[in-house]
């Protein structure tokens, strides 16, 4: 990518991102309220999109010759760690550091 | 007036602001990584100040050139913020030049304490807002060149580090799921985008699987409502 397009991209971004926060105070300037639909999505669509988000981080790893699992093994201590300490850093940090010992010694 | 209520939103903001300094510091680590020069992260930090999207944003830049595909992301992955600004239309109204930044700045921390705080009554909420607001993007912004820096004076093998976004967002996804009764929701989520993953390969999927996931929970609304008609 070249610079204009890196910059280009960032602004889609960032134009993408302040749709999502300035489209509510422009639609309901005061007082409307919003459709029933809409309040359901906002209940459930946060859910699904961690779930989508979680997907496109393992995109490439699915296709590689091990298929994943080395992010597999991470995942799941990631999960444990965070179901037993719930500790968002330490999670992150053991988990990430477990990946890279995986990617880099063991693999 | 503004002394009091940035004495009253510190002590709200300070827990927070240790989780985004290290959580910038990873993205802005990861970034310098990549090969990014230290001014991207300050901008991007700066600009987009949506985490998990400034963490998409690092891939999207290493990817092929696809600006709309880039928006459409950048909406998706935050179409929750659509309803953080629905719950806060009526206590960011009359807030004069401070709502423009109140909305720009409305990432999911600051939302969860304007939403949720009411500062007493000696303190001036719009002050109180804005403060809260600010000092969680300067927390966000220090942490991300912070880190960035850093990876100028610590070398190591980085290879493997971009896993800190599968962790973060693998955190959220177990945190969501403790937090509510209904999985389904999370369940439709990972389910449509693994069958377009699976479908249209790595580079095509996400249009397909947000189109396939809202399409999913239109059918379930409407059979929600049917059924709530008939009882």
């Amino acid at each position: 990518m070249t610079a204009a397009q890196s910059i280009l991209t960032i602004l889609a971004v960032v134009l993408g991102t302040m749709l999502t926060r300035f489209l509510p105070f422009l639609i309901f300037p005061e007082g409307k309220t919003p459709p029933p639909f809409i309040t359901y999505l906002g209940k459930v669509l946060p859910c699904a999109v961690i779930g989508l988000l979680v997907v496109y981080c393992l995109k490439d790893a699915v296709f590689t010759s091990l298929h994943g699992l080395p992010e597999l093994l991470a995942i799941i201590c990631v999960v444990i760690l965070q179901k037993w300490k719930k500790n968002m850093l330490l999670s992150m940090v053991a988990g990430t550091v477990i990946y890279m010992i995986l990617v880099q010694a063991v693999f | 007036m503004k002394r009091k209520a940035f004495q009253t939103a510190l002590p709200y903001v300070l827990p927070i602001g240790a989780g985004f300094l290290f959580l910038g510091a990873s993205y802005g680590f990861l970034m310098h990584s990549k090969g990014f020069p230290l001014i991207y992260t300050m901008l991007m930090s700066c600009f987009i100040f949506a985490g998990s999207m400034e963490f998409v944003t690092v891939d999207l830049l290493l990817s092929a050139f696809h600006p709309v595909h880039a928006f459409f992301l950048a909406l998706m992955v935050n179409a929750r913020h659509l309803f953080y600004g629905l719950s806060m239309l009526d206590k960011y109204k009359n807030m004069g030049w401070k709502k423009f930044y109140l909305i720009y700045g409305m990432c999911d921390e600051t939302f969860s304490i304007n939403c949720t705080v009411t500062p007493p009554d000696d303190v001036d909420q719009g002050w109180f807002m804005f403060f809260v607001t600010l000092l969680d993007h300067i927390f966000w912004v220090s942490g991300a060149v912070l880190g960035g820096a850093l990876g100028y004076l610590i070398h190591f093998d980085t290879q493997g580090i971009e896993f800190v976004m599968t962790a973060l967002f693998v955190v959220m996804f177990v945190n969501q799921w403790e937090e509510n009764q209904d999985h389904r929701p999370a369940l439709i989520g990972v389910g449509c985008s693994l069958l377009c993953l699976l479908i249209f390969g790595s580079t095509n999927f996400i249009l397909p699987a947000m189109g396939l996931i809202l399409l999913c929970f239109t059918w379930r609304k409407s059979r929600l409502g049917r059924e709530e008609k008939e009882q």
